[in-house]
């Protein structure tokens, strides 16, 4: 009886979860794949391969630079690469969202499933919503929740692949535009700690600097350099603050 | 020939693309598990995995493809630097920015004949 229970409180912190689709961050998101959508189109990458891709990566920026390895002829080794590289930050985001995630019973293999479904969007939302759901339920809830957008994004992808090719360029603008500038707010939205502020403005100008000195490194150089650069700062103006205080 | 062609295809996305990905979300499970969360390594790799990020950002507004190549550089930036103005104004919310930064860009898009 108190199984049953259970269960049916399982499914509804599931539903709950899968409603979270018709929020602000998801809403953006989806607009932005569609943007991104655009952008495969242009690269002349087949629809079925865009649905797997969104599918099997799922991280935006992750998905952005494999289309542009691709649209740049690199090797599947440089490609793998830039990916990997680019990609750091999700280690750190899965590791400051698991101690929330998990319960007392949540076995680490469902951790391993579950963090497929975490990138900018799903972390965020859940890094703001988790602490709302009772413990031994919030993986279940986020289960919801990242598998629904997935889902969700890889019909939407395959059912506007067709129509994007279509748009008036001024839409087509807007919507390519919609991806940075969503990082760039939802970042800054969702920091939590000082040395996001530093670091993403190290980045940002970093970021060209690096194209202009080394082409082929600079999203490495300009995360690597930027970053410590960031961090040392952010440190050292933290250290001056504690010692007079 | 089209590289694209074929299960070639598939084993690029998912070695270059999946695999590239869920190496860090499956080191991330095992760290979360023992990193502690006010140490400053984990505030380094915050700061570049945050750094990386941002400079794939200002990427796309300073060299985009697609139709974006062909708008002016000032119009992109004006878009971003308002934007930012309607975010703060906006208490913040990412909604405030993002509306701005799009409505200047859909205007100045228009304007110049897009």
């Amino acid at each position: 009886m108190e199984d049953a229970e259970d269960e049916r409180s399982s499914l509804a912190w599931f539903v709950t979860g899968a409603r979270g689709i018709f929020s602000l961050p998801a809403v953006i998101l989806m607009l932005s794949f569609v943007g991104f959508c655009a952008l495969t189109v242009q690269a002349g990458i087949p629809p079925e391969q865009v649905i797997f891709m969104t599918g099997a990566v799922w991280a935006l920026p992750a998905k952005v630079i494999l289309v542009s390895s691709i649209l740049g002829g690199a090797s599947l080794a440089t490609a793998f690469l830039a990916v990997t590289l680019s990609s750091v930050r999700l280690m750190p985001m899965v590791a400051a969202l698991v101690p929330e995630l998990r319960g007392p019973r949540t076995p680490t293999w469902l951790l391993l499933v579950l963090s497929h479904f975490i990138a900018i969007t799903a972390w965020v939302f859940a890094m703001e919503r988790v602490h709302d759901v009772p413990r031994n339920h919030r993986a279940t809830f986020f289960a919801g929740f990242g598998i629904t957008l997935v889902v969700a994004n890889m019909i939407l992808v395959g059912v506007v692949y067709h129509l994007v090719a279509e748009f008036p360029p001024l839409v087509a603008g807007c919507l390519f535009f919609l991806t940075p500038v969503y990082f760039l707010a939802s970042i800054w939205h969702s920091a939590r700690h000082p040395v996001i502020y530093v670091a993403l403005a190290a980045g940002l100008v970093a970021g060209p600097l690096c194209y202009w000195l080394a082409p082929e490194f600079d999203i490495l150089l300009a995360g690597v350099g930027g970053g410590t650069v960031a961090w040392f700062g952010e440190r050292l103006w933290r250290r001056r603050r504690e010692a007079k205080t | 020939m089209n590289w694209m062609e074929g299960w070639w295809a598939y084993v690029f996305i998912a070695v270059g693309g999946w695999l590239a990905t869920d190496i860090w979300r499956w080191l991330g499970v095992i760290a979360g598990n023992r990193l502690r969360e006010d140490s400053e390594a984990l505030n380094w790799v915050r700061a570049v995995a945050t750094a990386l990020v941002a400079a794939v950002i200002a990427k796309l507004i300073l060299y985009p493809t697609g139709v974006l190549a062909q708008s002016p550089l000032w119009l992109r930036m004006a878009a971003v630097i308002l934007g930012a103005f309607g975010f703060f104004l906006g208490r913040q919310k990412p909604a405030a920015g993002i509306a701005t930064a799009i409505a200047v860009l859909a205007a100045g898009l228009w304007w110049l004949g897009f």
